[in-house]
């Protein structure tokens, strides 16, 4: 069967963006990864699709795009999944772009920095079974795409810095936790709505909700860690 | 100031080793740490921690690390990897990696292909993730120091010598398309050379294999480039070969044929004794011989308990699901051979010094501590303990910063492989480059080598790097771990030697070099 990708292109930021729409035979190649490799072997050799890439199995985030007005994962998502053989890919948009589909997103790791996010002592082993989930984030930027409160270089950084913070407060002694629950407070939990948008976007299936949850009730109510609720 | 290329395990591992002692350094890298090959490991870092009740000891890690190696192995720096393992996991776990723990709190190991004792330290099948996900943090207490300076979308260029030492090097921001000039020692950490084998390997094509290729263009010595890991269990998924981690035999997995319409547990009947852990290499070939008779080898997790995919093997249950049609706890999975880690790369001593002066090495771009066949679980070691090593011999040259200077003349190197360049280059070394060798397959492939038309300069040099892998397979007129030669099946001693390559005068030479021998201060590097 016939694809049609219809790819929001930009040589440059400076530059103006166009579309190109290139064709290909949908039946040789199952994600839309595999489908922007052999346009670019293919169709477009000489002026290939600028994208990013890296594991090619869902594990490390290089590969976010915006896939039919969705952030999801190139490499993630199968050409069969849509009913319509005609997909539109373009550039994540709270990030500025770099060229075509690749975008800068600094402001994540930016973010971390000014968070504060490291541990200050030694970890204790984590009581709450949320270290593991938690450490499992891509930093993909999926969660901050759809987040309706999370604007790049605003004081609200989103649920890519939840998940660290997170971890860090999962593994940090009681003693020491101030620092990082008053960073989850002022950069978190003030500025969250609650929607949950990012739990339903997350391509790692990371449960926002949970680290929300359990977050909150240390540092907000205050009421110390909650027992590991899995292994 | 240090500057470090590649910011995967052993980057991560030797910034955070100066930083601690106050030394700056630089992190360059083509991509985010969270995008680096190191993320993928699932099954775990080896660590005779000897929680177990075993009775398991780092004499004994030794032992199975140069055994597994087949002796090609330097044994000073295999002594001091296994002696420092357990405070190297130790302190992974102090800065918090989740790692799964026994009832008393004790690090959990679980059981590896070629080693005895159970001594793989684990986090479920996401060990690699959990260990980068803890550094990555750790590293960002010292950047918010100012010690260590980030330079993630910037891709290696070329090392500025003065004829025989290096004295910084060239990079190229992919972002902006500049150039710039750094000086200071180098620590090349750049990961394993998959882009030499597109589409069939279980690493990223990130680590395309260029900028081994350009060092080695540059006159560095590498070492051992036939030796190539196959790993045993693997699938076919879109674009590359996906892992399944050798965790899953080691919790119980088995590998079968069907033969005449019963499966044949081959590995259990051949090697009664590691059965299905038996090291990769003979695991692989084995597989390689199995599949010729019998057709499809496949995994059987059939028994495999509830328990054990609920607290060791979720993430890796969900992944086959994710691709196959099947469940494995109810189903035997189709698997095959892949390319998996390179032994070979640049050769370095065990301070991790390369044959340049001020050029350091560590991690998978670096030959070192597996020899002719790599241990599952030895490489997240290696990685994380090389960083450190190289990291502790180069602080003593730190020199101040002489800052980022712009480079704006022409540059031969950065020009893109043509569409299709990798592919063919791929197509050809893998030719010769089988799990099962022999000097006619070996030699067509170097035919067809020196046929292949190279337009830019990165394809030259990559060409040459391939000739290197080729022609080391061919002198190595032996079997050995991973490189097995149909034609030469037995271990020779006078080939328990490092296969030396190196490009001078515009020629690929080949020599084979004595194995350090074996003294008293291994741990003291
Ligand atoms: C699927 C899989 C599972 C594995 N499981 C295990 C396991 O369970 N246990 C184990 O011990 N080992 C395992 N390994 C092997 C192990 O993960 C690797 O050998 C190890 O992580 C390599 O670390 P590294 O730091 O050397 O390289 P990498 O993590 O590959 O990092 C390389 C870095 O260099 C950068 N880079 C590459 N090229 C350039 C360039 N030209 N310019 C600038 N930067 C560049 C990259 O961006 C990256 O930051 C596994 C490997 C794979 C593929
Ligand atoms: S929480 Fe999920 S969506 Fe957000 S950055 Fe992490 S992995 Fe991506
Ligand atoms: S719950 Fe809503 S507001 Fe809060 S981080 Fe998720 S998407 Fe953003
Ligand atoms: S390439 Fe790694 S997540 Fe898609």
């Amino acid at each position: 069967m016939e694809v049609t990708f219809d790819i929001l292109r930009r040589r440059s930021a400076a530059e103006k963006p166009f579309i190109q729409t290139v064709t290909i035979d949908g039946g040789r190649c199952a994600t839309v990864a595999e489908a922007l490799d052999l346009i670019n072997a293919e169709e477009l050799a000489d002026d290939p699709i600028q994208w990013e890439r890296s594991c090619k199995q869902k594990k490390c985030g290089a590969c976010a795009m915006l896939i039919n007005g969705r952030p999801r994962l190139a490499c993630d998502t199968k050409l069969s999944e849509f009913r319509k053989s005609r997909i539109e890919l373009a550039p994540l948009k709270k990030f500025p772009v770099v060229r075509d589909l690749i975008v800068d997103r600094k402001v994540i790791f930016d973010d971390l920095q000014k968070l504060g996010a490291w541990l200050d002592e030694n970890a204790e082993a984590d009581i709450c079974g949320i270290s593991y989930e938690a450490s499992r984030c891509l930093q993909c930027g999926c969660c901050l795409e759809v987040c309706p409160n999370f604007y790049p270089g605003g004081e609200f950084y989103g649920a890519s810095v939840l998940s660290v913070s997170s971890r860090l407060a999962a593994e940090t002694p009681a003693e020491y936790s101030k620092r990082i629950y008053g960073a989850y407070n002022e950069h978190f939990y003030r500025g969250c709505g609650k929607s949950l948008s990012c739990k339903d976007i997350c391509p790692a299936g990371i449960d926002t909700e949970r680290l929300m949850v359990n977050s909150n009730a240390a540092a907000v109510w205050k009421r110390g860690k909650r027992k590991k609720d899995r292994q | 100031m240090i500057n470090i290329i590649g910011a995967g395990l052993a980057g991560l591992s030797a910034a955070l080793t100066l930083a601690e002692s106050g030394i700056r350094c630089r992190l360059i890298s083509a991509q985010h740490s969270e995008r680096a090959q190191s993320v993928l490991a699932e099954g775990g870092i080896n660590a005779a921690l000897d929680t177990m009740g075993e009775g398991d000891d780092t004499g004994l890690h030794f032992e199975e690390t140069m055994k597994g190696g087949v002796y090609l192995a330097d044994p000073n720096a295999v002594r001091a990897l296994t002696e420092n393992a357990p405070a190297v996991v130790r302190k992974l776990a102090d800065i918090g990696v989740p790692f799964n723990r026994n009832p008393d709190g004790s690090i959990m190991l679980r059981s590896f292909g070629g080693q005895k004792k159970k001594r793989t330290a684990f986090a479920q099948s996401s060990t690699g993730k959990m260990i980068m996900t803890a550094l990555i943090d750790e590293v960002r207490k010292y950047e918010a120091q100012g010690l260590v300076t980030r330079l993630p979308h910037h891709t290696f260029v070329r090392l500025m010598t003065n004829g025989t030492e290096c004295t910084g090097l060239r990079i190229r921001d992919t972002y902006t398309g500049k150039m710039y000039d750094l000086n200071g020692i180098v620590i090349a950490a750049f990961g394993g050379m998959n882009g030499m084998f597109p589409h069939i390997t279980t690493g990223t094509v990130t680590n395309s294999g260029t900028a081994a290729a350009v060092l080695f263009a540059q006159g560095v010595r590498f070492a051992n480039t036939e030796m190539i890991q196959y790993h045993p269990t693997t699938i076919g998924i879109p674009g590359k070969r996906c892992l399944i981690s050798e965790a899953a035999r080691g919790e119980g997995g088995r590998l079968l044929v069907m033969k005449k319409g019963y499966p044949w547990y081959f590995m259990e009947e051949k090697y009664p004794e590691l059965g299905n852990l038996m090291p990769r290499d003979i695991v692989s070939r084995e597989m390689f011989f199995a599949k010729r008779e019998y057709g499809t080898a496949y995994l059987d997790m059939t028994g495999v308990s509830g328990d054990v995919w609920k607290n060791k093997l979720s993430d890796l249950r969900e992944e086959i699901m994710h691709y196959f049609p099947l469940d494995p706890k109810k189903d035997f999975i189709p698997v095959e051979p892949g390319i998996h880690y390179f032994m070979g790369g640049i050769y370095v001593n065990i301070r991790h010094e390369t044959s340049m002066r001020g050029l350091y090495a560590a991690g998978e771009c670096a030959c070192q501590y597996h020899g002719a066949n790599r241990l599952g679980g030895n490489s997240l070691l290696g990685a994380v303990f090389g960083g450190m090593t190289a990291a502790k011999n180069a602080a003593a040259y730190a020199d101040s910063d002489s800052g980022m200077n712009e480079y704006r003349d022409d540059e031969p190197l950065i020009a893109e492989l043509p569409a299709g360049s990798d592919e063919r280059l791929g197509d050809i070394l893998a030719g010769g480059l089988g799990i099962v060798r022999n000097s006619v397959t070996i030699k067509s492939a170097l035919d067809r080598l020196d046929a292949l038309q190279c337009t830019v300069a990165a394809e030259k040099v990559r060409k040459e790097l391939g000739r290197a892998m080729l022609l080391s397979a061919l002198g190595r007129m032996e079997s050995r771990g991973a490189h097995y030669r149909e034609d030469c099946p037995e271990t020779l001693d006078e080939f328990a030697g490092v296969t030396v390559s190196q490009l001078a005068g515009g020629a690929v030479r080949i020599t084979f070099e004595d194995i350090p021998e074996r003294n008293d201060n291994g741990s003291n590097v």
